[in-house]
């Protein structure tokens, strides 16, 4: 293979990591932008969507397909369920303290990691794609639900992006993020809204956690990589900021591919660290972010 | 009929407000004069359930409204116009009006009466609050809280910082609102003004009601002014 095939794949890696983690970060930057809680847990809301996963496609019978179709739907359900949870238990028991709650969601990290690891074990299991045909191009095949995943995260986030800016749950979201008190005011009961926006973020990583792993196996540690380029993502695309967060995701998912098959994945790492140093000194309100909140 | 009874609210362990009593009638305006740091602005939060009373009743039209969560209040027909207006800044002209109709279920001809008030907004519906001009968003914070149809509406200090021609709009409006019916409570500092509109004023004093007095027999230089407003 010469280099633009070669480059083609990795482009075609780097979508597919792309689509992955702007669905985790647009969950992440929505539970920071509407509640202003840094979300460490946010990690093991990922990795229990692909633990919830592997259960229900190893004990749930059918066509495999139908099965996968249940996994998306369950394991995200139950991960926000208990993220809902957790939020009426612990964090608006702190009144959403901005301080208080990332030692909290550190906490309920390793509760929820420690958990996995009880029930589920220390080792990665494989789950099965829903379905296993390929896609013949002249220089390679490629996994066909590689591109399905990417697909299905286009037409997710362009829901997401209606949901958000043209529905009425949209609208309350917006509003309680721009001035709780005065939602409140105008007879918006935040509690439920912060309870939703927690569980529904939960959700999204978990069903980010679904689509990945019949391409990584699932794992209880598996939700850190995840965490960290999604804090990365969300600060490079500004706090808050949703459109940011999906540009930065399509940027550093791209270049992770080409770095990763050029280099070595711990390079990217390492760059987008270094970026979002820079980003942190040089434009503190991130790359799409306007002005401090 | 709005009516407070021995209000005591503060914020955590300071208290602000101590035993405030008043009643605001329908078809009438009742203007809230006093010094900065009176608590007035304190006052209208406490009436809207965003601050916990530790002490006294309110009730509206007979019916027992302290104690509701925060959210609750605006159902019981109670609308409020913060000071500094506070509007949902990133939000559109359309968007902050949706949001006042949110508790009425989006009652189209409520939207319709509001926009025929201030036809400026509807010019502006996709524009975003915060690059209104000041005028402008007071005209939005007044009209997304008559988005809820309210009975009673409480307005702090919605002149400030406005050019005279505006404030005449909002003098306009708020006669126009007493007439329709509803109970309007103003917090409002400059005497002239206080004398166009207000039925009653309530002059308050460290978190205290220190004298309340009809309008009617008010002069421009009442020593009341003096007193508790400092002019
Ligand atoms: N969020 C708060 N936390 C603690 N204390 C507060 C808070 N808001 C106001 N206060 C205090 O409560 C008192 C009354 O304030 P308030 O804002 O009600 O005054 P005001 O009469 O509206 O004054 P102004 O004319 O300046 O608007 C002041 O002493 C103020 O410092
Ligand atoms: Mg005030």
């Amino acid at each position: 293979m010469g280099f633009w095939p070669i480059f083609l794949l990795a482009l075609m890696e780097g979508l597919v990591s792309a689509a992955v983690l702007a669905i985790t970060a647009a969950g992440l930057s929505l539970v920071f932008g509407v509640m202003r809680v840094v979300n460490v847990a946010h990690g093991a809301f990922f990795m229990l969507g692909a633990v919830g996963a592997w259960f229900v496609t190893t004990y749930v019978p059918g066509p495999p397909a139908l099965v996968f179709l249940a996994a998306m739907i369950l394991a995200p359900l139950c991960v926000a369920a208990l993220a809902g949870l957790a939020d009426i238990a612990v964090l608006k028991r702190l009144n959403y303290s901005p301080d208080a709650t990332i030692v909290a969601t550190i906490g309920l990290l390793y509760i929820l990691e420690q958990g996995a690891l009880s029930f589920f074990g220390p080792s990665a299991r494989p789950v099965p794609a829903p379905f296993s045909f390929r896609i013949q191009l002249p220089w390679f095949g490629y996994s066909g639900y590689k591109l399905a995943v990417v697909v299905a995260a286009v037409v997710l986030l362009a829901v997401l992006w209606l949901m958000i800016n043209r529905t009425k749950a949209g609208l309350v979201m917006r509003a309680t993020q721009s001035d709780p008190e005065i939602a409140r005011a105008f007879g918006i009961n935040t509690d439920k809204v912060y309870a939703g926006v927690f569980a529904f973020g939960a959700g999204l990583a978990a069903l980010a956690g679904v689509l990945v792993v019949p391409i990584q196996q699932a794992y209880y540690l598996m939700g850190e990589g995840p965490l960290l380029m999604s804090f990365i993502v969300v600060i490079i695309g500004g706090l808050g900021s949703l459109r940011g967060t999906l540009v930065a995701a399509l940027f550093i998912g791209l270049s992770d591919g080409v770095i990763s098959m050029f280099f070595s994945p711990t390079l990217t790492e390492i760059l987008a660290t270094l970026l979002v140093a820079f980003v942190l000194i040089f434009r503190p309100q991130g790359l799409f972010g306007r002005g401090a909140a | 009929m709005l009516e407070l009874r021995d209000i005591e609210a503060g914020y955590g362990a300071v208290r602000v407000l101590h035993g405030i009593s008043l009643s605001a009638a329908a078809g009438e305006v009742t203007c809230i004069m006093g010094r900065n740091g009176a608590g007035k602005s304190t006052l209208m939060k406490a009436i809207m359930g965003l601050l916990p009373l530790t002490a006294g009743r309110i009730t509206l039209d007979g019916v027992a409204i302290e104690g509701l969560a925060a959210h609750q209040v605006p159902r019981h027909g109670i609308a409020y116009v913060p000071q500094g207006r506070r509007l949902f800044a990133e939000l559109t002209v359309a968007e902050n009006l949706g949001v006042g109709l949110l508790v009425r279920g989006g009652d189209a001809a409520l939207r319709r009466h509001v926009l025929d008030l201030f036809p400026r907004l509807e010019e502006r519906l996709d524009q975003q609050a915060r690059t209104l001009s000041g005028g402008e968003q007071q005209m939005l914070a007044i009209g997304r809280a008559l988005c809820l149809g309210p009975r009673v509406l409480l307005l702090d200090e919605p002149a400030e910082g406005l050019q005279p021609s505006m404030i005449t709009l909002i003098r306009d409006t708020v006669l126009r609102l007493k007439a329709e019916g509803l109970a309007v409570v103003l917090v409002e500092q400059r005497v002239e003004a206080v004398l166009e509109m207000a039925d009653q004023v309530v002059f308050m004093a460290n978190g205290r009601v220190a004298e309340i007095a009809p309008a009617r027999g008010l002069a421009p230089d009442a020593p009341q002014f003096r007193d508790h407003v400092g002019i």
